[in-house]
């Protein structure tokens, strides 16, 4: 179902909409205010009510996430808030636009957010790339701080926050929150094996919550209309995925960009509505939340016969007709990811796209783990050989063993990210892999660009 | 010639430093700060770091070498970066770089003789609804035309 909102994006047309004087014209802080004199379970039970799902990939409720943390915050243990801001899943672009057009709402988030899981300080990881985002970024901490909404003492309670930008050095991994974690204590960016996990020892040994940047955005919202209503937004509030997000679209549509929404927007809605539709020939297939989740055809239907499923009201429709939800496209055996979908024509060659990915998994393993370090290596050696028309057809199984013999057997969820994507490739694009393989690739477009 | 951080940069580093509980947390931010000075992470540069934040000289190159952004040797007045990654590629990034690489007479990875412009590609650069794109020093331009490219090229060629 297609509904516009603007919590996050209200301010994104005006030139000055990232200062604190237009965010206060809104209403800002009187969230971040009001919460620090809230009781902490309370403050809690509303976000658990608000339903939002993690809009940094995996989709896990904000409000249990927060709950998970020690209680009480032991004066030897200080907790802590760390602000995933790396953003660096191929298709997505929203976190970014938050930074530069909406810092204050990260910045009342992180008040509120801290208060929340008992910690004093917050730390915001931004890839160092965005020079823009972390300018923006420090001026909002300073004119908040400056207005004495930061510091010991933020609306005069007893209650001292502060909060910080962290940049990284250009390293994908870094956005695996343990990754991220070991970056931020001056380490080089290798995931961390689990457990333990944040909440047990996080940023400097702490315990910790990690939240991406759009999910720590939305917070001052979700608390000012009441959780519940929050979640009420969203058409599939019923699957406990709640409130309004972000939507990125890019690639062959003809109006690419961020569109926030309600969730339960449909990919239809996402690609033609308001993406503009497709742009050169017609929609072949997309990807529906950053390249880890595995592609869909355009003419896929559901299937799902089983009333249990949280599919089954979709059951015989077309795919494209299922509300974007993370319940809703894991069911798919894809996934929901970061809601930015990445749209390809059938004038471009799934071949080609399929190599352009693996080339970017191959370049980003942290290389810790021999199933993905050789495995993306490997992957993306047969690719360039079947691109190059030196490859066999019976290569493509061994490219599923690779890939199936990543999954489960690393460290970190970039293996799982690698190795989807290349069996949801190898499952829907057999036929063109095949056919590109034995006429060596005339059979294709061979191009990726319109 | 042995290396120490500019009197402005030093403030700025005592400022990192009072933002963590840890001064290895500092790591990052302070090569950051070395490279903007010298333009890359020599050792003698790790040594530094070390030094400073009271670690080992291999912690600090390990750190160096793990990220792509810290330059491991002398690299180009300017930097420029086309985002080579599917979302820029449906949008013509191939057409981008090529033209850079023949305009500038090297390939990605390269710098040019005169030292110029160092060219390469990047991944993803959160920028996907908007391309192609290019990074080129701090500044982000989107949406390229090939004229666009060239008159960018232009003025860092200059
Ligand atoms: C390889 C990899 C890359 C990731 N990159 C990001 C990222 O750039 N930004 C992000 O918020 N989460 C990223 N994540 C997910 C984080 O590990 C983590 O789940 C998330 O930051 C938690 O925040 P959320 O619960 O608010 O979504 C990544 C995960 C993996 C496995
Ligand atoms: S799965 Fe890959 S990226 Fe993750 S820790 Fe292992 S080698 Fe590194
Ligand atoms: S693919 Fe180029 S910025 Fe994302």
């Amino acid at each position: 179902m297609l509904q516009r909102t603007s919590y996050l994006t209200k301010r994104y047309g005006d030139s000055d909409g990232h200062t604190l004087a237009v965010y206060e014209r809104d209403g800002g802080y009187q969230q971040a205010k009001r919460a620090l004199q809230m009781d902490r379970a309370a403050l809690i039970d509303e976000m658990k009510a608000a339903n939002i799902r993690g809009r940094g990939g995996a989709g896990f409720p904000m409000g249990v996430k927060w709950s998970f943390m020690p209680w009480p915050p032991k004066p030897e243990k200080p907790h802590y808030l760390v602000i995933n801001a790396d953003e660096g899943e191929p298709g997505t672009f929203k976190d970014r636009t938050i930074m530069e057009k909406n810092p204050h709402s990260i910045v009342e988030g992180c008040i509120i957010g801290c208060f929340g899981i008992g910690a004093h300080a917050a730390y915001i990881y931004v890839r160092d790339e965005l020079h823009l985002a972390k300018a923006r970024l420090w001026e909002a901490i300073a004119e908040a701080k400056k207005k004495g909404y930061l510091g010991d003492k933020p609306f005069g309670i007893d209650y001292p926050v502060e909060v910080y930008v962290h940049t990284g050095a250009g390293a994908y991994i870094c956005g695996e929150e343990t990754s991220l974690l070991n970056s931020l204590e001056g380490k080089r960016g290798e995931p961390r094996l689990k457990p333990p996990f944040p909440a047990q020892a996080g940023a400097f040994g702490m315990p910790s919550t990690v939240n991406n940047l759009e999910t720590i955005a939305i917070v001052p919202t979700a608390l000012a209309m009441g959780g519940d209503n929050f979640s009420k937004l969203s058409a599939i509030h019923n699957l406990k995925d709640g409130g309004a997000r972000l939507f990125g679209v890019s690639g062959h549509v003809n109006k690419p960009g961020i569109y926030e929404c309600a969730v339960g927007l449909t990919l239809r809605e996402l690609i033609y509505d308001l993406g503009g539709g497709v742009k050169g020939g017609e929609l072949l297939a997309v990807i529906p939340g950053g390249s880890s989740c595995p592609i869909l055809r355009a003419e896929e239907i559901v299937k799902a016969p089983d009333p249990k499923s949280p599919l089954h009201p979709y059951d015989g429709k077309s795919v494209l007709d299922v509300p974007l939800g993370v319940d809703t496209f894991r069911s798919l055996g894809t996934m929901l990811g970061t809601c930015c979908a990445i749209v390809l024509s059938d004038l471009a060659d799934p071949v080609l796209a399929f190599h352009n990915l693996l080339q970017f998994y191959r370049h980003e393993s942290c290389g810790q783990c021999t199933p993905c370090r050789e495995g993306s290596a490997w992957l993306f050696r047969i690719l360039d050989r079947i691109v190059q028309g030196e490859a066999e057809v019976a290569e493509l199984d061994r490219l599923s063993e690779i890939a199936s013999n990543i999954m489960g057997n690393t460290i970190c969820a970039f293996g799982e990210g690698t190795a989807m994507p290349t069996l949801g490739f190898l499952l829907k694009f057999r036929r063109e892999l095949e056919e590109f393989i034995v006429t060596k690739g005339k059979s294709g477009t061979r191009r990726l660009a319109l | 010639m042995t290396f120490a951080l500019s009197d402005e940069r030093e403030r700025t580093l005592q400022e990192i430093l009072s933002r963590y509980p840890t001064k290895m947390a500092a790591t990052i931010p302070f090569l950051h700060l070395c490279q903007e000075q010298h333009g890359w992470v020599s050792d003698e540069i790790c040594e530094y770091v070390a030094k400073r934040l009271d670690l080992s000289a291999a912690h600090v190159k390990g750190v160096a070498t793990f990220y792509s952004l810290f330059n491991k040797e002398p690299v180009g007045k300017h930097q420029v970066w086309v985002c080579r990654t599917l979302p820029c590629a449906l949008a013509g990034a191939e057409n981008v770089l090529k033209h850079c690489e023949k305009r500038l007479g090297i390939h990605a990875g390269e710098t040019t003789r005169d030292g110029k412009v160092t060219l390469r590609t990047a991944e993803c650069l959160a920028s996907c609804g908007s391309g192609p794109m290019m990074q080129v020093d701090r500044d982000y331009y989107e949406n390229l035309t090939l004229a666009e490219v060239d008159k960018i090229l232009d003025r860092v060629t200059r």
